[in-house]
C-alpha cells in the first residue's frame, strides 16, 4: 500500500452517519469518486477507504478495516487526492502481504518501481493474443479432458470439505508448459480463509522451491470483510505487472470468491441498493467481470496471465448466483463432486458438469497430440452413457441390461479409479493421461467407438 | 441552445448534473474535463441525470458538462466492414493505437476512416432522388459494394450535380440536388440516432430460410431471413459456439456481431479465426463481410446499454443497401442487467428481480427492428435484418424475465439443453422444447430448390425422435430389455440420428457446414435405414444382426467423411445400406430352405 504523501488532501471531521461499513460525511467541498481516504480513529490508529458516492457537500466513505471503533465526533478523514494504488517491482516476489497490500512478513516495505492504481483496465479485446499454449497440469481430469491453457481463467468450483485447496496447491506445483521449461510465478489471493488453509498454501509452495516465485496477499477469516473488496484486486494489479511488463507467466489462485460476493453484499445491503438475486447487488456480474476479466494474453508481450479462481457452492448448489455468474465469465469451470470424493477418488472432478472453452485451441496436432480432442469426447461420451446405465441398473437390476451395456458399466468404473484417481504428488504427463484412456476404450467393442477416427484407432487402440 | 451545467452528484456510472435546463431528453453530452461521453436519461427541473459511458473514477462535483445538442447517434459510410468497435462506435484498433494495450478513457477517435475510395456514380444529373435512393457505388471490401444511400430523411429533389467516377474520402460533396425550395449536398456518409429505427417502404412475410448449415437448426427449428431468433441456455451450453456458427455459415451477406457484456477472449477469437476462414460461398475471407461491436463485461456498463443499438442501427444501413444481413447479440442478458443497473441508480421502482418495468418494451423494440423490407427510394430492392439474441439465464432457469419476455417478441427459440451439453452432445439443441414459427412459411424454398421429399422426410425423422422421448420413460422403469423388438429399433434409430444428424461437430473441417442437400440425403438415409429395419424384423432377422451392420457406422460418421462437393457418396452409402438389407433377406431365404 503507498503510505507515501504524494498528495496533501484536505481534512474533514464533520461525520453524520456511521453504519455497517460506511462513513457519511458532510461538508465536503471537494471530493473526486472513488477518491482514497484516511481515517484517524479517535484511538489514533489509520484506517483507509474509499468514495462511494459523491454530491450535495456528502460523501459515502467504505471503510476496509470496518468502523469498529469509530465515533461520529471524533474521527478526523483526510482525502488523499488520488485513487488507491500499489507500488510494484520485482521485489514482490517472495513476500507476503495482508489483504490491502501491506506486508506481514516483517520485512520492510517493497521499493515501487511505480505506483499503479489496483482497479486496473479492461484490457483492449483487439490487443489481446488469443491463448493456445497448453498447459500440463499433471492431473489427467484438467489435462486430458479439460484442458488449461496459458492466459485463461478457469474456476474450481468446490463444496465445503472438498478438497480444492489441495488440487490448487497441486496445479501451483506440477503446472508447466511441456518443451518450454518456463516457470510459472505465483499469485495467491486469500480471501477470508481460515488460518490453516493459508498455512497450507503457503507450505505447500515452501517445499515444492516455489515460494521464491510467489506472492502471497492474505485476507483471513478474522480479518475486516470490506477488505476482501480489495485483496482481489491488489493481486490482480502485481501480477498484470510481472506479466504483461516483465513478460512472465503468471498463475493466479483467488481462494475464495464466495467470501468476495459475500463482502460485496454487505456494502450493497448497507447502502439500500435495490438486491437482484439472493441479496446479491444487481451489479454482481459486472463486478465480477472486473476481477476475471483480468486474465489473458497482450500481443506483443510475452507474459500471460492465467487465472484459477476457486469458489464454494453454497450448498454444493451450482445454480447459486455466485458460481453462476462466475460460470458466465469464465473460460468454463472444474467441478468437484461429493459422490466421487466419498469413495475416496481424488481429485474428485466430476467431469460431466466441467467444460474448458479454450481446449479446442490448446490441443491437436502440433500442440499436443492428434488423437487428444477426439479421445475427450469419447471419454465423455462413453462415462455419460456409463452414468446414465448406472442409474438404470439401480431400477431394473443388472439382468435388464445388454451385454453392451454391461460393458459400459464396467468402463465407468475403470474410468473412475484409473483415469480420475491418482496420488496427490502424481505428476502424469500428457502422454501417460492418453494411455490410460486407449487402455480403457480397449475394454468397450470397436464399433462403439465412433468419436474417434479410424486412424487414431489403428495407431492407438491396443487391442486384448 | 447548448445547455452548460455543472456535476453535482457522482456514483458509478449515473451523474447528476445540474443547470442543464436547455438539455434534451437522450442528447448526448460531455461530461467533465476529460469531455467523456454521456446521455441524458431523465430531466428534473433544472437537473439533468447522466448515463455516462466511461469510467467515472476521479470525477469531480463542480466539473462542467455540456450538451451536444444531438441524440447519440452513428456515422453510416465505407469503412465499417471488418472493423471491430466499441459500443459507442469506436474502432478498438484506433483506440489501441492512440492508448495502447488497455482501454482508458476520453479518448475520441472518428468511427469511420477519411481514406479516399474510388466512387462510381449511379445517378446522373435530371434524376429524381427520393429518400433512401443509391446514389453510388464504393467497392468496400471484395464481398461488399457498398451503396452511397440519400439519408433516409433528404427532401425529394432532382440531381443537379455529380461528380465523375473518381477518387474521393468521405467529406466530399459527390452530389448535389434540388427540390422545391430545398438544396441537399450528399457526402458518402450519414449520421443516424442508434435509438431509432431507419424508415422503410414495406415489411415482406417471412418466407426465405437463412440457410446456417447448421442441421438441427436448418431442418427442424428453422430461421428466416428478417425472422427473430433467441437462444437460451445456461453457461457450458455452447451459446456462443452456436451464434459464432450462424455468424460464419450462414447466407447472408453481412454479418453483425455483438458482444455485448461477454468475454473479451471470445471476441479475440473470432477477430483471429473470421479472417482464415472462407465463406462457402464466395470463397473469400468471412471477415470481410463482418462487424464486430465488443463491449465486453469488464468495460463500461452504460456503453453496453448502447452497443446493441449501435449494431442494429448499422444492420439496418446494410439492409438499406439491398443486403441480407445478421445481428447476433451475444448476450441480450447481460444487456438487460445494464438497464437494470442503471435503474437501480435513478432508484426508479422495480418490477421482477430487479429489472426495471419498462425491460419487456425494450426487448419488443429492439426485435422488431428485424424484417425482411422493400427499401426507401429507388432503385427497387429488397434487404433484410435478422436478429438472433443470446439469453443467459441464471442457474439456466428460463422461467426468469429476461427469458420470458424475449419468448414472447421472437419466433425461433432455440433451447439449449445443459444434461446434452454435459454429454458433450454440441449444438446441444433440445429438439422436444425448441421451436420455429416459421416451419412451414419455408417448406416452399425447400420443395422448389431442394428437394420435393423434405417435407415428408422431415416429418418421418422428427416422428423418430418424437417416439423415442416418449419410450425412454417407459426405458427409465422398466429397463430397454422389457420392449419389444420393433420398439428398441426406435431407440436404436433415434440414438443414429441423435449422434449422426443432430450433433454435428463445430470444429471438423466437414462437419461444420451442411449443406441443405446433404441434410436431406442424410434424412433419406436414415429413414430408409428405419424402414428396411423394419421390414427385416418382420421377416424375422434378428435385430442384433441389424445392430451388428458395419453399415450402420458408415452411416453415423457420414456427417464427416462425405464432404459436400462430394454427394455421390451420399447415393452410394445408400446403395451399400440397400444391399446389404438384400443380403439379410437372401440368408434369411437360405436359412429358410437349409432347414427344409
Amino acid at each position: 500500500m503507498s503510505t507515501q504523501n504524494r498528495s496533501s488532501g484536505l481534512e474533514y471531521t464533520n461525520i453524520s452517519e456511521i453504519k455497517g461499513p460506511l462513513l457519511i460525511i458532510n461538508g465536503v467541498t471537494s471530493s473526486a469518486f472513488d477518491e482514497l481516504v484516511e481515517i484517524t480513529t479517535p484511538a489514533g490508529t489509520k484506517r483507509l477507504g474509499r468514495v462511494l458516492e459523491i454530491g450535495g457537500g456528502n460523501a459515502v466513505v467504505q471503510v476496509f478495516e470496518g468502523t469498529t471503533g469509530l465515533s461520529v465526533s471524533e474521527t478526523k478523514t483526510r482525502f488523499l487526492g488520488k485513487t488507491m494504488e500499489i507500488p510494484v517491482s520485482d521485489q514482490l516476489l517472495g513476500r507476503v502481504f495482508d489483504g490491502l497490500g501491506r506486508p506481514i512478513d516483517g520485512l520492510p516495505d517493497p521499493v515501487g518501481e511505480k505506483f499503479i492504481d489496483i482497479n486496473g483496465e479492461s484490457i483492449n479485446p483487439e490487443r489481446r493474443d488469443f491463448p493456445e499454449d497448453f498447459i500440463q497440469t499433471g492431473v489427467s481430469s484438467i489435462d486430458g479432458l479439460n484442458t488449461l491453457v496459458r492466459g485463461q481463467k478457469l474456476p474450481i468450483f468446490s463444496g465445503a470439505g472438498l478438497p480444492h485447496n489441495l488440487l490448487a496447491a497441486q496445479i501451483a506445483r506440477q503446472a508447466t508448459v511441456p518443451g518450454k521449461g518456463e516457470e510459472f510465478a505465483v499469485v495467491f489471493a486469500a480471501i477470508g480463509v481460515q488460518n490453516s488453509e493459508a498455512a497450507f498454501f503457503r507450505k505447500s509452495l515452501e517445499e515444492s522451491g516455489a515460494l521464491k516465485r510467489s506472492i502471497l496477499y492474505v485476507n483471513l477469516a478474522d480479518d475486516p470483510a470490506i477488505e476482501r473488496i480489495i485483496t482481489p484486486r491488489v493481486a490482480l494489479t502485481a501480477a498484470e505487472y510481472l506479466a504483461f511488463e516483465k513478460n512472465t507467466h503468471v498463475l493466479v489462485i483467488i481462494s475464495d470468491m464466495t467470501n468476495y460476493a459475500e463482502a460485496l453484499r454487505e456494502i450493497s445491503a448497507a447502502r439500500e441498493e435495490v438486491p437482484g438475486r439472493k441479496g446479491y447487488p444487481g451489479y454482481l456480474y459486472t463486478d465480477l467481470a472486473t476481477i476475471y476479466e483480468r486474465a489473458g494474453k497482450i500481443k506483443g508481450t510475452n507474459g500471460s496471465l492465467t487465472q484459477i479462481p476457486i469458489l464454494s457452492m453454497p450448498s454444493d448448489d451450482i445454480t447459486h448466483p455466485i458460481p453462476d455468474l462466475t460460470g458466465y465469465i469464465t473460460e468454463g469451470q472444474i467441478v468437484l463432486g461429493r459422490d466421487l470424493h466419498r469413495k475416496e477418488i481424488y481429485p474428485p472432478v466430476s467431469i460431466l458438469s466441467c467444460l474448458s472453452r479454450l481446449m479446442k485451441e490448446g490441443v491437436g496436432e502440433g500442440k499436443t497430440r492428434n488423437d487428444h480432442q477426439n479421445v475427450s469426447s469419447q471419454l465423455y461420451s462413453a462415462y455419460s452413457r456409463a452414468l446414465e446405465l448406472r442409474a438404470l441398473a439401480e431400477i431394473v437390476g443388472k439382468a435388464g441390461l445388454a451385454p453392451n451395456d454391461i460393458k459400459y458399466l464396467e468402463f465407468g468404473d475403470l474410468f473412475e479409479n484409473k483415469f480420475l484417481k491418482q496420488g496427490f504428488d502424481e505428476n502424469r504427463t500428457l502422454e501417460d493421461t492418453l494411455g490410460i484412456a486407449w487402455d480403457l476404450f480397449s475394454t468397450l467393442p470397436v464399433d462403439e467407438l465412433t468419436k474417434v477416427k479410424q486412424d487414431e484407432i489403428d495407431s492407438y487402440l491396443k487391442v486384448k | 441552445m447548448q445547455a452548460k451545467g455543472k456535476i453535482i452528484w457522482i456514483s458509478g456510472p449515473a451523474v447528476k448534473a445540474d443547470g442543464m435546463s436547455s438539455a434534451q431528453m437522450y442528447e448526448t453530452v460531455e461530461v467533465g474535463k476529460d469531455k467523456i461521453v454521456g446521455e441524458i436519461i431523465r430531466l428534473t427541473g433544472d437537473t439533468a441525470f447522466i448515463q455516462v459511458y466511461e469510467s467515472t473514477s476521479g470525477l469531480t462535483p463542480g466539473e462542467p458538462v455540456v450538451g451536444t445538442g444531438t441524440p447519440l447517434s452513428v456515422t453510416l459510410g465505407p469503412g465499417m466492414m471488418g472493423t471491430i468497435y466499441d459500443g459507442l462506435q469506436r474502432p478498438l484498433d484506433k483506440i489501441a493505437a492512440k492508448a495502447g494495450s488497455f482501454i482508458t478513457r476520453g479518448i475520441h477517435v472518428a468511427p469511420i476512416p477519411k481514406k479516399k475510395w474510388n466512387f462510381i456514380p449511379e445517378v446522373k444529373v435530371g434524376d429524381t432522388v427520393h429518400a433512401g435512393s443509391i446514389l453510388g457505388t464504393v467497392k468496400e471490401t471484395d464481398l461488399i459494394d457498398h451503396k452511397i444511400l440519400a439519408p433516409p430523411t433528404a427532401p425529394t429533389g432532382k440531381i443537379t450535380e455529380v461528380v465523375k467516377e473518381g477518387s474521393y474520402d468521405k467529406d466530399h460533396i459527390i452530389a448535389i440536388a434540388e427540390g422545391k425550395g430545398n438544396k441537399s449536398e450528399f457526402t458518402m456518409h450519414h449520421d443516424w440516432p442508434v435509438r431509432q429505427a431507419r424508415p422503410f417502404t414495406q415489411r415482406y412475410d417471412p418466407e426465405l430460410p437463412l440457410v446456417t448449415g447448421q442441421r438441427v437448426l436448418d431442418t427442424f427449428f428453422p430461421i428466416t431471413k428478417g425472422g427473430t431468433g433467441a437462444i437460451p441456455g445456461g453457461f457450458g451450453t455452447g451459446k456462443t459456439v452456436t451464434l459464432h456458427q450462424v455468424a460464419s455459415w450462414s447466407d447472408a451477406s453481412v454479418v453483425f456481431h455483438i458482444g455485448c457484456g461477454e468475454r473479451g477472449n471470445e471476441m479475440t477469437e473470432v477477430l483471429i479465426k473470421f479472417p482464415e476462414l472462407k465463406d462457402p460461398r464466395s470463397g473469400k475471407s468471412l471477415m470481410e463481410r463482418t462487424v464486430l461491436v465488443a463491449n465486453t463485461s469488464n468495460m463500461p456498463v452504460a456503453a453496453r446499454e448502447a452497443s446493441i443499438y449501435t449494431g442494429i442501427t448499422m444492420a439496418e444501413y446494410y439492409r438499406d443497401m439491398g443486403y441480407d444481413t445478421v445481428l447476433v447479440a451475444d448476450s441480450t442478458s447481460r444487456w438487460a442487467e445494464a438497464l437494470r443497473e442503471l435503474s437501480g441508480r435513478l432508484e426508479e421502482m422495480p418490477a421482477e428481480e430487479g429489472y426495471p418495468s419498462y425491460l419487456a418494451s425494450r426487448l419488443a423494440e429492439f426485435y422488431e427492428r428485424a424484417g425482411r423490407v422493400k427499401c426507401l427510394g429507388s432503385p427497387d430492392r429488397d434487404g433484410s435484418v435478422t436478429v438472433i439474441g443470446a439469453v443467459s439465464p441464471p442457474g439456466g432457469d428460463f422461467t426468469e424475465p429476461v427469458s420470458t419476455h424475449t419468448m414472447r417478441c421472437i419466433k425461433t427459440f432455440w433451447a439449449l439443453d445443459t444434461k446434452l451439453a454435459y454429454s458433450r452432445h454440441y449444438p446441444s439443441i433440445n429438439w422436444m422444447t425448441s421451436y420455429s414459427g416459421y416451419s412451414e412459411s419455408i417448406d416452399k424454398w425447400w420443395v422448389d430448390n431442394v428437394d420435393a421429399d423434405r417435407p415428408k422426410l422431415r416429418l418421418e425423422t422428427y416422428t423418430i425422435l418424437q417416439r423415442e422421448d416418449v419410450l425412454k420413460e417407459i426405458v427409465r422403469l422398466l429397463g430397454p430389455e422389457a420392449l419389444p423388438d420393433e420398439e428398441k429399433l426406435i431407440l436404436d434409430v433415434a440414438r443414429m440420428i441423435k449422434e449422426g444428424f443432430l450433433q454435428q461437430m463445430a470444429f471438423d473441417k466437414v462437419d461444420r457446414y451442411c449443406s441443405p442437400e446433404k441434410q436431406v440425403k442424410m434424412m433419406k438415409l436414415y429413414t430408409d435405414f428405419y424402414k428396411e429395419s423394419q421390414k427385416a424384423l418382420k421377416n424375422g432377422v434378428n435385430l442384433d444382426t441389424i445392430r451388428g451392420l458395419p453399415v450402420v457406422s458408415s452411416i453415423i460418421r457420414s456427417k464427416y467423411e462425405i464432404p459436400d462437393d462430394d454427394l455421390g457418396k451420399m447415393d452410394e452409402l445408400s446403395k451399400s445400406m440397400l444391399s446389404s438389407f438384400n443380403e439379410l433377406a437372401n440368408k434369411e431365404v437360405a436359412a429358410v430352405v437349409d432347414t427344409k
